[in-house]
């Protein structure tokens, strides 16, 4: 019974830790979502090209990946509102049959950042290897006596706490500054913002140049714990977007639950079910979320909130 | 028993009135304007006849039948048809093609629709443009494109959501006439319109509504005299 | 006249093997005809009822293992794979449809996205049925082109007649009404719902049909192959753009353009790997100058073609 509390715990352990890393990658995403109205599907892209940064940093510099979130998220920052004003905007102008074209465009983005990435760095996997990798703390360390032993890894936690970190200071940004107020006010109401006097267009781009700059933090924090390949890119633009279904589109604090949600349900699946079926697990719930409750975890909050 | 039926008709968004308890009635034949205040709730009473919206309390009735519940489509097929205050023309299709593809739910066959649709076309003025794609139309033409779509499927009462906003004088007289053609054929009207003196002139009965709450019902020499309709919309409109 | 274009074209197409061109260009033609008809089928749900699917290629990869797995697991003709991939697709179509058709906003996009990567994973995880990364083979019926040139044709030639009947009709308005304005169609009695599960329901079937005739033509799919986003579902809407959104004939000149443009490229020393990107900034440049493609702004093409005329 003990080895099964202790599997449990550890999974849900793992669960949460990766949980807490979606969950950042969620942000970017329903911040774009929120003030653009489109589905950014090159976010995972995006995240893999600071994952290359802070590679090439570690590789050629040895600079440690934790300290590359001082340079890759700014560069992804000037990377996301490079796009938005040269690419998007102008998009958003023309006057066209299809609807969804900004999010046609942003595959089109997407595949030349991986096609390029798998041109100049090869499909090789890659990682760092940082030489705290495999250290962790241990429940036997506190607790002598302990009748199952669990692991804390050291860069998963510290990954962790990072993303806490980041996501708080967001927060800060988000609801006491007056370029914050200003991005949410467009997010909740474009016209009326505009009359407001808020610049629209401008606030577009910062929302996306910051929805990189997160998602690229989130790049940084994965590297010293996961593999590097261009098409790691795809494969997260997809996990960013169930995050945003199941958290609710457009809300912040949706998609911190439903990073935390996503990361514990896969930890689950390739625990109890197996690896290979952690993709399937992560569409599972995405179906689940389209089927039963399409707000998302948001629409929850929401309800709670107006019963009281 | 009247044609639709409102009766004690809430709609609450997010615990925010924006109609409380409502209930009128529309008889068969008759133009029943509805007026009040921006905010008042009007549009949003539409929306619920209309089907977009299902009212957190009450019902709505046609000719005797729930309707409150049902999708705006089925609403339609039963004979209920609405325009917008803000236009929605089917942008990329010709002025012809926007009213066929509203025939084709009475009409068994494309040359039907078209029949149907060019009858109307010459019904609201709008024969020489039927080759123009709807987002060119200058916007008076497009307030009778609504119209003439919502005519194009047959309805025993439509909905007319300020058809006559933002119209010059010579497209208001225009517009006027076609309302009293409309009423000529036996269809029912209920309009929610700001010029009063259309109002005053087409409309036989008048329901007012001041934030969300119906404050007076009457015909329009009645609604004029009264104080509350006075304070409430009239006052308002001459103070500006 | 104008009636007879696409008989003529027909014609012209279906005398092409009598002019003994080499099996290699038999093997392009038999590419855009194939392309023309997914670009075909795609238009139906993206450009007339303005609905974009990401995911096409789970009803291509549909269609092709329906073919694969009759002659592989039961032994019968991979042809009956066209008839059997119909009640397949269709069905996927549909529960899809009730999912997703009834939320307004991104979900469709999403879900159609999501659709695709769920049968990839799927046929990669189901070995005992599709043998999983392993792909299925099976012994190709012919191994001269033209029987499979005339096959597509007929399918190319079916798929444009149905394609132009459907828009002309009832549906076709109610398609594009739609498009324009799904509150404005909703409140003139078109049940929103329903005719866009119509619309993707026969544009899968049709999109299965070409992936079906992938399966008999190249005698190899594996789930990567056939489910792939980039290589089937990017590529379809590539076609429809390059061509034009919304037309009869935008499809079959995106296919043209595109199918020459992989080969070009593929075959150019360096820049073959590059592809991707090239194929990405097309997207873009289309996406930002000709919205509505080579056929659907032609207008617009003109008069910029005039104008750089006049001035030289």
């Amino acid at each position: 019974m003990w080895v099964q509390l202790e599997v449990f715990l550890q999974t849900l352990i793992a669960g949460i830790l990766l949980g807490g890393l979606y969950a950042l990658i969620g942000i970017g995403m329903t911040l774009i979502l929120g003030v653009m109205k489109i589905i950014n599907l090159t976010h995972g892209q995006l995240m893999m090209v600071a994952m290359y940064i802070a590679f090439w940093l570690f590789s050629l510099f040895h600079i440690d990946p934790y300290v590359s979130l001082l340079i890759a998220p700014p560069l992804l920052f000037l990377l996301g509102m490079f796009l938005q004003k040269a690419l998007i905007n102008p998009v958003l102008r023309v006057e066209s049959i299809l609807p969804h074209n900004q999010v046609i465009l942003t595959v089109g983005i997407g595949m030349v950042l991986q096609n390029l990435a798998t041109i100049f760095f090869t499909s090789d996997y890659r990682s760092t290897p940082v030489d705290y990798a495999t250290d962790a703390w241990y429940l036997s360390d506190f607790w002598h006596n302990a009748p199952f032993e669990l692991s804390l890894s050291y860069p998963w936690s510290v990954s962790f706490l990072l993303s806490v970190l980041i996501t708080t200071a967001l927060w800060f940004f988000l609801t006491k500054t007056d370029t914050g107020k200003s991005i949410r006010a467009t997010a909740q109401d474009r016209d009326a913002a505009m009359l407001m006097g808020v610049n629209v267009g401008f606030m577009r781009v910062i929302t996306f140049g910051l929805g990189a700059a997160l998602v690229g933090a989130a790049g940084c924090l994965f590297i010293p714990i996961y593999y590097l390949f261009p098409a790691l890119g795809s494969q997260f633009t997809l996990i960013a977007f169930v995050i945003t279904i199941l958290g609710g589109l457009g809300s912040t604090m949706g998609a911190i639950l439903g990073g935390l949600i996503l990361g514990v349900f896969e930890s689950m699946t390739a625990t109890y079910v197996g690896m290979g079926w952690a993709p399937v697990g992560r569409f599972a719930i995405f179906v689940a979320a389209l089927v039963f409750l399409p707000g998302g975890v948001a629409s929850l909050l929401k309800r709670k909130a107006v019963s009281k | 028993m009247a044609l639709l039926e409102v009766d004690k008709i809430s709609m609450f968004f997010g615990g925010l009135a924006a109609l409380s308890n409502i209930s009128y009635g529309v008889e068969k034949g008759e133009i029943l304007a509805l007026i009040g205040p921006n905010g008042a709730g009007k549009t949003t009473l539409f929306n619920v006849v209309n089907g977009f919206y299902k009212p957190s309390r009450g019902e709505v009735r046609f000719n005797g039948r729930r309707i409150s519940g049902l999708k705006p489509h089925q609403i339609c097929a039963l004979g209920v048809a609405r325009t917008f205050q803000v236009v929605k023309p089917l942008q990329r299709m010709s002025v012809l093609d926007n009213v066929i593809a509203s025939a084709f739910l009475r009409a068994k066959t494309k040359a039907g629709a078209e029949r149907r649709a060019m009858a109307i076309l010459e019904f609201t003025g709008l024969t020489e443009d039927k080759d123009v794609l709807s987002k060119g139309l200058p916007l008076g033409k497009r307030k009778r494109l609504e119209i003439a779509r919502a005519l194009a499927t047959e309805p025993e009462l439509i909905l007319l959501d300020e058809s006559f906003a933002g119209l010059n004088p010579a497209e208001l007289d225009v517009s006027i006439e076609i309302i009293k053609e409309i009423k000529k054929k036996g269809i029912t009207i209920m309009i929610i319109e700001h010029h009063m003196k259309v109002i005053m002139s087409i409309s036989d009965r008048i329901v007012v509504l001041n934030y969300g709450q119906k404050i007076a019902e009457g015909s329009p020499v009645e609604i004029s005299a009264n104080p509350l309709v006075v304070e409430a919309y009239l006052g308002e409109a001459e103070g500006a | 006249m104008k009636r007879f274009i696409p008989l003529i074209v027909l014609a012209l197409l279906a005398v092409l093997p009598f002019l003994g061109l080499s099996s290699y260009v038999m093997h392009l033609f038999i590419l855009v005809v194939m392309w023309s008809v997914s670009g075909m089928a795609w238009n139906l749900l993206g450009g007339y009822c303005g609905q974009v699917s990401f995911g096409h290629a789970a009803f291509f990869g549909l269609g092709a293992y329906c073919a694969g797995l009759v002659s592989f697991h039961l032994g019968l003709s991979p042809w009956w794979g066209f008839l059997v991939s119909v009640p397949f697709v269709a069905v996927t179509a549909l529960i899809m449809g009730l999912i997703v058709l009834r939320l307004r906003g991104p979900y469709f996009v999403l879900a159609t996205l999501a659709l695709g990567e769920i049968m990839r994973i799927t046929a990669e995880n189901l070995t005992t049925l599709t043998q999983g990364n392993l792909g299925i083979m099976i012994q190709r019926t012919w191994v001269e082109k033209t029987a499979y040139y005339y096959i597509i044709l007929a399918l190319a030639a079916l798929t444009f007649a149905a394609i132009k009947v459907l828009a002309e009709s009832r549906w076709g308005y109610y398609f594009v009404a739609i498009r324009e304005d799904q509150d404005a169609a909703e409140s003139l009695g078109i049940n929103t719902t329903l005719y866009k599960t119509i619309a993707l329901a026969v544009s899968a079937v049709f999109t299965g049909f070409s992936g079906a005739f992938y399966m008999n033509y190249m005698g190899y799919i594996d789930p990567q192959v056939v489910f792939s986003l980039g290589d089937i579902s990017i590529l379809t809407i590539m076609v429809v753009m390059v061509g034009g959104v919304a037309t009869y004939w935008g499809p079959i000149v995106g296919a043209v353009i595109m199918v020459l443009l992989a080969e070009v490229i593929r075959s150019l020393p360096y820049i073959g790997t590059a592809y991707q990107t090239l194929f990405g900034v097309l997207l873009i440049v289309i996406i930002i100058y000709l919205p509505n493609g080579l056929v659907g702004d032609r207008e617009k093409l003109a008069r910029l073609f005039g104008k750089k005329g006049a001035a030289a």
